[in-house]
């Protein structure tokens, strides 16, 4: 069973198991932080952006001015942003029997695997997985295409020139191999090879395998993997929550009992408490709009913006803010509210039983109709002639690369009066603001991230007992910031396993058993003999039949009719080709006893010696040895057929046979 | 029934009950003495029964049990009633037996109950004692306490030994029920100390044939449970002890310690040392025992061992106590010192940035502790550090607390702490790191070490420790992680450190360390203002509200404040959704805007509208605001306002009584209205011209204002209609307001005393009308207002009232009449009877 880890990103995993006969990809993130090497796309021409001097060497050579430029100190490459795709080396992706796909987050590369690297096999996610995922990739398609940009840089990444740049571009891991962004093309594409599962529900892979999808608790449909065969089972936990926010609650208990528990996507701010920190998002909102400022919040188009507005839409009226505007502005907006609501059966208990009241399951629904929340598709068009300030806003994409969120940027950036509030993890706040430094506006980091956390994590670990903890490497030390936090990694018996980007792992364990079935009419024939209280053995003569990974005693085919069968008469004639079943033995022989026995049929001068695995009976007379050991027993004489029957017969004196 | 008493004739009767008991009371008592004795008339309610016998014990005190047993011959009944195989309540069974012993605490009473033998029967084998009744622990619980009031004489110690009582408590110390087992432990106590000689009788030899049998029979069983090896019969006589020696301070308690001490130092040599808090508790109370001389007695000995041998979370209490005793040797002080600092000292040492002579305790305490001792698990470690910092806390402000006071070490273990519980530590040790995992986010150690962080501001500090303390206090009220609770006592802390900042000499304002602080502050506390969590708003404008009493006039402070967005923050929750968070604002308003610090309201929710003045806008929520905690903040804002003739206040002083009071009179609340009082007072004080004394009452009327003036001078107050306010609130429902109007008029009146010439208007037709007014008034029918009242009416009514007959009957509890025994006695009667007559109705 092996392991092969396409990504080092631990949140955005990417690997592929090979067990039994199946290979099986757990996830295919797609690491997009690659794009914050990039400048931002403006929906508007930016002047300032446009502006800016193009970046030369020391030297004052200034032939990469046209694809770097200069910002605050910062050198970004001007051209369509590129992302960094999993390891397409390590293993030939043509040989991926199936994908399973955790929740939204983690299928952001499914079009670059499906589509270009011979995959034939078939994707497993849920439904609200697949839809929202879409929602995701439609947004992300829309955001680059609609700026269609003519230059696209690419002197920059040769080998000799990267070393020349200065970090973090320099140190930017295998740039040669970033890609555009994929089409929608491709992604219907990638999107049809999809087979929708429900939680629970078991999949067989080719006799193999059962894989299982669990509820996880991180976002809507979001699932872990149960992978098992007859005798192992491999848990891949991938982005779980255990706080009540709006899914259905994770489901642990069928972890347990696991050989192998792959833990993925723990959270990625684990000093930061998701509940302060919506405190600090609701407090800092307010204080901002109190004062006549605007809120941006970079977000994702679905996932913790539906707890905001909830938290939100209890506060802003303790908080006197009903007055308030918040704008909701991605191409997937109206989708990804409506979307949230239709999935009931996916929700947490409180939230699926107001479906019958009948209620929509998320407040926001009555945000909308109260005209406190409006959501647009872009900030073109309707948008611009309801636009009112002071408001909140919340808009794509968290990198600040793309995306509506571009455009507020550039305009509120200027005033300290507002506000950009970052709630998503994913991308490092201060390196997303870089291009757009020097900044008036007030920044503040509330990042919201409710998959499990380290003290969870142990607790879980505790819980669901599994045998070996396979894990990123960057779980198995405190994070490097904060080294004394011995509490911020995984703590378990044996240690965790890790792995990095493009590493294979062995995973520790062998397959012992396999589950073989046997026919009725040769199970009726059995003849079972005890032979322990409870024990009972039976012998069985049969044809071993293998077929899609199932084994299947079968009964021995019928001899054909012996021709000339008359010439030959034994009692074994009816079952000419196998030879004379010979009795099975079982038990110990009492080294004293049978010393006894041996004097009793005359055999004198017997001595008995201790070895390291039974004893040796020595007749020095018959010049014999009897070696005894514990599942051996040989007797050793000089070509005297007839003592050693004798004898032998006197061992099986003391052994069972059936 | 009464067979074998003496029945006493009725001749003596009359005149005697009526010494003893209302005669209406004694008329009611043999029907409930038949309804008690009625097992088919159950007592639904215990405290009837509570309340009937501490009227017993109230009468028994003041007079004779013997007569009033006379007097009732139903209650022998229903103590012989007792006696028969019957299935009755064991709440009328434990309710007969404390009665018995109630009664039979005078000695006569006793032998005449001793003659029927109703004693024994009822407290020997043959009574419950032996029954199937003797399972209730109520039962159990009725017979001690019957003992317990019983055993007051010397002839009750006899009838204790003769019905082999004694034994029966022993094993009563270990009954199931934990009210029992304790009583009895009380009880043994009590008969220990009555079997022993009084102060005068000298204290007994050590030997243990000098002492009365009974005395010896106890001490010989708690000899015998201290050599016992079960932890629960060891705890049970030490328990015993302790009461002992707290309760008694005769001689002879010193004569026992000497016998049972070498028992009790006996127990420190098991491993590990059994009942520890007993034992605790016990030397404590040796110690404090002003019966014992200690040096003489080893006890400094004894405690000194124990220190050495409990385990640090036992040996805190102990040590605790042995720093608050007001004699004591220095030696052993220092080492109860060094017992209650080492928790702290293994943080310190653990957390220590070079390990090395420089851990900041280790002068004070000795390497006995690592920081192992402390990290067995989170429950411990956190458990023994609260309890040391809250020792520690109980500590700091004793006149007998250690000297030299390690101030600065202290400061620093717990600023250590909260680093660790917030996440901002960085140990280098692993030892340090383990415990780093341990406290993370603890909110109990947070706020235990907040609490004690605030106390220690009374101290000074280096610098140095200062500016981290004011760091973590930042950090704390900066997370978002913080709690409310652990946020609200950041606040507290904050404010008593910045009080005790050093004042530069002739200037209250802020030092300039402080003010840099405060810079960094403001922004906290204006995010906070805005928290989701109303606990959280509400406490950054109580910690405002304190900031602002203090510094609001000081430069330095109103510079940093009025350049902060806190001022238009406090103004925006005067309508927070929160009732306590209005409440709070209006008090910080009113703080803020009496120190000039108000700015105009502005902001979203007025765009460009007519902008309320404060004063229209706390007038407004007095009238309108639907909880009462916002409005009574109002009302002691404008209090408030009114003694400091706050600017708004001052332009017209009438009319903003006069509105005031009138809201008030309709207010719900009656805080709200006893406030009114108040500020009626103020003005009333302000208009008469004199200043106010704290009790409006004790001002004698030795100089009475001149006629003429005082019309003119009583003008305002009818012009306000402040008169109308303290007549309606003198007849008001909730008696707290009645009495403060009661107080202001009679504070009036005496004012106005001998002004003799306005006493004609006393017949005028419209004095007889506002007389007949009130009348209704007091009938509860206030509809009809009083129109305008001339002062000679109000002087005239004034004098025409009963304000003392008021004062009086309102001095009196609300329940006097309901409290009284015959309507108990009517209560209890009339429950069964109702329960008789459902009874009736199902048949």
């Amino acid at each position: 069973m092996k392991l092969y880890c396409l990504s080092g990103h631990p949140t955005l995993p990417c690997n592929v198991l090979k067990f039994k006969s199946t290979t099986i990809m757990l996830d295919c993130g797609l690491d997009m932080t690659s794009t914050l090497n990039f400048l931002p796309l403006p929906l508007v021409q930016s002047p300032r952006l446009s502006n800016l001097p193009g970046w030369s060497l020391k030297d004052g050579n200034a032939f990469l001015d046209k694809e770097l430029k200069e910002c605050s100190g910062h050198v970004f490459v001007d051209s369509v942003p590129e992302f960094c795709l999993p390891e397409t080396e390590l293993i030939d992706l043509s040989t991926v029997d199936v994908i399973l796909i955790s929740n939204y987050h983690c299928m952001m590369a499914l079009p670059y695997i499906t589509e270009h690297t011979g995959f034939s096999g078939t994707v497993y996610a849920t439904e609200p997985t697949v839809q929202i995922g879409r929602l995701l990739m439609e947004e992300l398609v829309n955001f680059i295409e609609r700026v269609p940009k003519a230059q696209s840089a690419s002197l920059w990444k040769n080998k000799d020139i990267q070393r020349l740049l200065p970090s973090p571009l320099k140190d930017a891991v295998e740039v040669s191999t970033w890609r555009r962004c994929y089409t929608m093309q491709e992604v219907n594409s990638a999107l049809s090879k999809i087979q929708l599962v429900g939680y629970s529900q078991k999949i067989e892979l080719f006799g193999a395998v059962q894989v299982t999808p669990l509820s996880s608790g991180y976002a809507l449909g979001s699932s872990n993997w149960i992978i098992q065969s007859h005798y192992e089972k491999v848990s891949y936990v991938s982005g779980s929550s255990l706080l009540t926010t709006h899914p259905q609650p994770m489901d642990q208990a069928s972890l347990k009992n696991s050989d192998v528990l792959i833990l993925t996507g723990l959270t990625q701010i684990p000093t930061a408490n998701p509940d302060g920190m919506v405190g600090e998002f609701c407090s800092n909102l307010a204080l901002t709009v109190r004062n006549g400022g605007n809120v941006l919040v970079p977000c994702y188009p679905s996932g913790v913006i539906y707890d905001l507005l909830e938290c939100l839409y209890q506060y802003i009226d303790s908080a006197g803010l009903s007055n308030i505007p918040f704008y909701f502005i991605s191409p997937v907006a109206n989708s990804s509210l409506e979307f949230s609501q239709i999935f009931a059966e996916w929700l947490c208990h409180n939230k699926q039983t107001k479906v019958y009241l009948p209620e929509p399951p998320f407040p926001h629904a009555e945000l909308i109709q109260t005209n406190k929340l409006k959501h647009y598709p872009s900030l073109h068009g309707d948008f611009s002639s309801d636009f009112r300030q002071p408001c909140v806003v919340f808009t794509g994409h968290p990198s600040l690369r793309f995306g509506d969120v571009v455009h507020f940027m550039e305009l509120w950036g200027k005033s300290s009066l507002n506000t950009v509030i970052f709630t998503e993890p994913d991308f490092s706040y201060l390196e997303a603001l870089a291009p757009y430094q020097p900044l008036a506006m007030k920044c503040i980091y509330c990042p919201i991230d409710t998959r499990l956390n380290f003290i969870q994590v142990s607790k879980l670990l505790k819980e669901v007992q599994p045998l070996h903890v396979v894990c990123p490497e960057q779980y198995t030390q405190p994070p490097p910031a904060q080294s004394h936090r011995m509490d911020l990694m995984i703590d378990c018996q044996p240690p965790a396993m890790s792995y990095r980007r493009a590493e294979v792992l062995a995973l520790p364990f062998k397959r012992r058993y396999e589950k073989i079935e046997i026919m009725p009419e040769l199970a009726d024939a059995l003849v079972p003999m005890e032979i322990k209280p409870g024990i009972s053995l039976a012998t069985v003569s049969a044809v071993l039949h293998t077929k899609d990974n199932k084994h299947v005693l079968q009964p021995p085919p019928r001899p054909a009719q012996p021709t000339g069968g008359k010439k030959r008469k034994r009692a074994s004639e009816d079952i000419p080709d196998c030879k004379v079943l010979k009795p099975l033995l079982s038990g110990s022989i009492p080294v004293e006893q049978f010393v006894q026995t041996l004097e009793k049929h005359g055999f004198s001068d017997i001595k008995v010696e201790d070895t390291a695995k039974g004893h040796i009976v020595l007749l020095q007379e018959a010049e014999t040895l009897i070696q005894i050991e514990e599942d051996s027993t040989h007797i050793i004489c000089d070509n005297d057929e007839m003592l050693r029957v004798r004898l032998r017969d006197l061992v099986l004196k003391f052994l069972q046979k059936f | 029934m009464t067979e074998g008493l003496p029945v006493p004739s009725p001749a003596g009767l009359a005149g005697i009950s009526s010494l003893t008991m209302d005669p209406e009371c004694s008329q009611l008592l043999p029907a409930l003495c038949a309804v008690l004795a009625d097992p088919r008339q159950p007592m639904a309610d215990d405290t009837c029964l509570e309340k009937l016998l501490d009227w017993f014990k109230t009468i028994t005190e003041a007079g004779s049990s013997l007569l009033l047993l006379q007097g009732n011959p139903c209650l022998v009944e229903l103590l012989c009633h007792m006696l028969k195989p019957q299935d009755l309540s064991s709440r009328v069974l434990a309710f007969s037996l404390r009665l018995t012993g109630v009664l039979a605490a005078q000695e006569d009473c006793f032998q005449y109950l001793q003659q029927g033998e109703l004693l024994p029967k009822l407290f020997g084998e043959a009574g419950p004692l032996g029954g199937a009744a003797w399972t209730s622990p109520t039962v159990r619980s009725g017979w001690i306490q019957g003992l317990r009031s019983l055993a007051q004489h010397p002839s009750a110690l006899h009838f204790l030994a003769d019905c082999g009582a004694v034994d029966t408590i022993f094993s009563l110390q270990e009954d199931s029920s934990l009210f029992v087992a304790s009583a009895a432990g009380q009880l043994l106590v009590h008969i220990l100390g009555l079997s022993m000689p009084g102060p005068a009788g000298g204290p007994p030899s050590l030997q243990a044939g000098d002492w009365p049998a009974c005395a010896q029979k106890i001490v010989g069983h708690i000899e015998e449970s201290l050599r016992a090896t079960a932890t629960p019969q060891i705890t049970q006589a030490l328990n015993v002890l302790t009461t002992t020696f707290g309760h008694c301070h005769d001689p002879w308690t010193q004569v026992l310690w000497v016998r049972l001490s070498p028992l009790v130092a006996g127990l420190l040599e098991k491993d590990p040392v059994p009942a520890a808090h007993s034992l605790v508790d016990l030397l404590l109370s040796v110690a404090r025992s002003p019966g014992l001389s200690s040096s003489s007695c080893g006890l400094w000995e004894t405690l000194a061992q124990t220190l050495s041998h409990l385990s640090p979370t036992q040996a805190g209490p102990l040590a605790l106590g042995i720093l608050k005793l007001q004699d004591c040797p220095q030696a052993l002080r220092a080492q109860a010192f060094a017992v209650l600092l080492q928790p702290l000292a293994c943080v310190l040492k653990a957390t220590a940035q070079d390990p090395g002579p420089s851990g900041v305790l280790d002068g004070i305490v000795g390497d006995s502790m690592t920081a192992d001792m402390l990290l067995p698990s989170k429950a411990a470690c956190v458990g023994l550090l609260c309890r040391t910092l809250a020792h520690l806390e109980l500590l700091l402000p004793l006149p007998q607390r250690p000297c030299p006071w390690p101030q600065a070490p202290l400061l620093g273990a717990a600023v250590t702490l909260l680093q660790l519980c917030g996440g901002s530590a960085r140990p280098t040790s692993d030892a340090g790191r383990h415990l780093c995992a341990l406290l993370l986010g603890c909110v109990r150690v947070q706020r235990a070490a907040l609490d004690f962080l605030g106390t220690l501001s009374e101290g000074t500090g280096p610098r140095e420790l200062v500016t981290q303390v004011f760091a973590v206090l930042l950090e704390y009220l900066r997370s978002p992680d913080s709690s409310p609770t652990v946020l609200k006592k950041a606040f507290q802390a904050t404010f008593r450190w910045l009080l005790s900042s050093p004042k530069t000499p002739g200037c209250w304002d802020l030092d300039p360390h402080a003010l840099l602080f405060l810079r960094d502050l403001l922004p906290v506390l204006q995010k906070r203002l805005c928290s989701p969590c109303w606990e959280v708003r509400d406490s950054g404008l109580e910690f405002l509200t304190q900031m602002t009493r203090h510094w609001g006039g000081q430069a330095g402070f109103r510079h940093a404040l009025l350049a902060s967005e806190v001022p238009k923050l406090t103004e925006q929750l005067l309508r927070d959704p929160e009732s306590y968070v209005r409440a709070s604002a209006v008090t910080a308003m009113g703080q803020l805007s009496s120190q000039g610090l108000c700015v105009p309201p502005a902001g979203p929710e007025h765009p460009g509208g007519q902008q309320k003045s404060l004063l229209a806008e706390l007038l407004h929520i007095l009238s309108t605001d639907s909880e009462g905690f916002p409005r009574r903040a109002v009302m002691q804002v404008f209090t408030q306002w009114l003694r400091d003739s706050h600017a708004d206040v001052a332009g017209d002083t009438e009319q903003f009584v006069a509105g005031v009071l009138q809201v008030a009179s309709q207010d719900l609340d009656w805080e709200v209205r006893a406030q009114g009082l108040e500020l009626a007072l103020v003005f009333l004080e302000q208009t008469l011209g004199q200043p106010r004394s704290h009790c409006p009452c004790a001002v004698t009327p030795a100089v009475a204002a001149p006629v003429g003036p005082l019309a003119q001078a009583l003008q305002p107050l009818c012009r306000v209609r402040l008169f109308e306010f303290a007549f309606r609130a003198l007849f008001d429902c909730d008696r707290p307001v009645a009495q403060k109007s009661c107080d202001l008029l009679l504070f009036l009146r005496a004012k106005t005393a001998s002004s003799g010439s306005l006493q004609e208007s006393r017949s005028s037709p419209h004095v007889a009308s506002v007389e007949a007014a009130l009348q209704r008034w007091q009938a509860g029918d206030q509809a009809q207002p009083l129109g305008d009242l001339e002062p000679e009416v109000v002087l005239a009514v004034l004098r025409s009232l009963d304000l003392e007959g008021l004062q009086g009957a309102l001095a009196e509890s609300s329940d006097h009449v309901e409290k009284s025994p015959q309507s108990l006695l009517q209560d209890m009667l009339a429950t069964v009877g109702v329960l008789g007559g459902n009874e009736a109705d199902c048949y």
